[in-house]
């Protein structure tokens, strides 16, 4: 266990690195609302908010139902001149099913629905025990640091930009309206959106590591608790 | 935080012999190959990591080629009456502003010409200069423009989802249906190769072989 303000400059205990340019900083435990940037490049090393892990639960829980709807009710529909298309949002990566396009419909369905739920779910996975002060499931460590490997991955929001440009450029050839499921992806963007503006990957791992996960003898245990 | 002799010079994990984990920010020891805390792996910022991004840019280069000469969208009205059409990126931008889209034309020209050629020229420029001496202000320009590249680079899939919406949405039987082209393909890969590519770049190279002072001694 490591006391606060101490470092051993020979193994790096009690020292954090900035991951973008190395600078090395004393570790502290920070309260919350405050924010640890680099010394150097500015890089938010740290930013523990209050309740966090709660709301980023509740956020994952909402973006995972409000992804049941964007892919269960209808995405747009389409109409001209008595002939009429509705399409969901299957139909939109089943768009490239033909021939050697193939590949790409679970590249798309990935991308817009798979990874945002997998990332939800193990968000959820992660911090459900640590937010009420429990310990850590099984594969919390793999389970997070899979979660933050896929985060680029996951590109709903621009699918939605994505949407809103194709509209446009369809508006003036035929009539159009907005399913259900267009808002509620609108919807989860937002959602999104608010969970990522929460989570900050030092702290979480921080608490996984308070909570007695994956212990290499270092973690500071806040005073309260020690 | 502060560091260790704060407000003096800024000491490197890889200056003190030590090794900073990427994903959690851990230090260990250099013969560490693996974090302890997160389980990812540790890897000293050297030039090793740019081969990685030199092929992965090839690679998206490669097939950033053929996305701009196959069709990226197939168009047909009224059973082939009026024409069938085939447009490539540049061609489809073309097309809007034809039809007096300039606000779209614009977007898609931006997403799927300006971005992809960017990235391309900045991922290159920052390999080539990674690990020279830079002065402070230079290595802070490298690094803003490396985020604006890991951020924007994502961006450019949104060409490949308008083609999918599209294709999927405009099948009006006779009056008028809109196919996938095979450039859809190789412009997603591109984009999946120039993301891993800039992934690769460590973007502590750009730090090495900085004179060890903090930012604020020297402005």
């Amino acid at each position: 266990m490591q006391t606060e303000g101490e470092y051993d400059l020979s193994t790096g205990a009690g020292l954090i690195a900035c991951p973008r340019c190395d600078a090395l900083h004393v570790e502290r435990e920070l309260e919350p609302g405050e924010t640890a940037r680099c010394v150097r490049c500015n890089t938010v090393l740290a930013s523990p908010r209050a309740g966090a892990f709660t709301r980023i639960i509740a956020l994952s829980l909402a973006s995972l139902v409000l992804m049941v709807g964007a892919v269960f009710f209808p995405f747009l529909e389409i109409s001209r001149m008595g002939f009429g298309n509705e399409t969901s949002l299957f139909g939109v990566a089943l768009a490239f099913s033909h021939g050697a396009l193939m590949p790409l419909t679970v590249a798309v369905l990935g991308m817009i629905v798979g990874l945002p739920v997998l990332r939800a779910v193990l968000l959820v996975y992660t911090l459900l025990p640590l937010s009420r002060n429990r310990a850590p499931y099984a594969h919390a460590v793999p389970a997070f640091r899979l979660s933050e490997a896929l985060r680029p991955w996951s590109m709903a929001e621009i699918f939605v930009i994505g949407t809103a440009i194709a509209l446009v450029k369809v508006a003036g050839l035929a009539n159009i309206s907005l399913g259900p499921a267009f808002w509620a992806f609108c919807g989860l963007i937002l959602v999104n959106a608010a969970s990522n503006a929460f989570t900050s990957a030092t702290t979480i791992w921080d608490a996984i590591e308070d909570a007695g996960m994956a212990t290499d003898g270092r973690e500071i245990v806040p005073e309260t608790r020690a | 935080m502060s560091a260790p002799q704060a407000p003096a010079p800024v000491l490197t994990a890889h200056r003190a012999g030590l090794v900073g984990c990427r994903s959690c920010g851990r230090v260990w020891p250099e013969s560490e190959t693996t974090c302890r805390r997160c389980g990812g792996a540790l890897v000293p910022p050297d030039r090793r990591c740019l081969n990685a991004v030199w092929a992965w840019l090839a690679a998206g280069f490669v097939f950033y080629i053929p996305a701009n000469l196959f069709p990226m969208l197939k168009t047909s009205t009224f059973g082939g009456l009026r024409g069938n059409s085939e447009s490539t990126i540049l061609g489809g931008v073309v097309e809007l502003m034809h039809y007096g889209n300039y606000g779209v034309a614009a977007i898609v020209f931006l997403a799927s010409i300006v971005v992809p050629i960017g990235k391309f020229i900045a991922i290159s420029w920052l390999a080539l200069v990674a690990g020279r001496p830079a002065t402070v202000r230079a290595a802070h320009k490298r690094l803003h423009l490396y985020e604006v590249v890991e951020f924007i680079g994502r961006w450019s899939m949104i060409d490949v989802f308008i083609v999918a919406i599209l294709s999927a949405l405009v099948q009006l039987g006779f009056v008028a249906s809109i196919h996938p082209g095979p450039a859809a393909v190789s412009f997603a890969l591109s984009v999946a190769f120039t993301m891993l590519s800039a992934q690769s770049f460590d973007p502590r190279l750009i730090w090495r072989g900085l004179p060890l002072r903090s930012r604020k001694d020297h402005e």
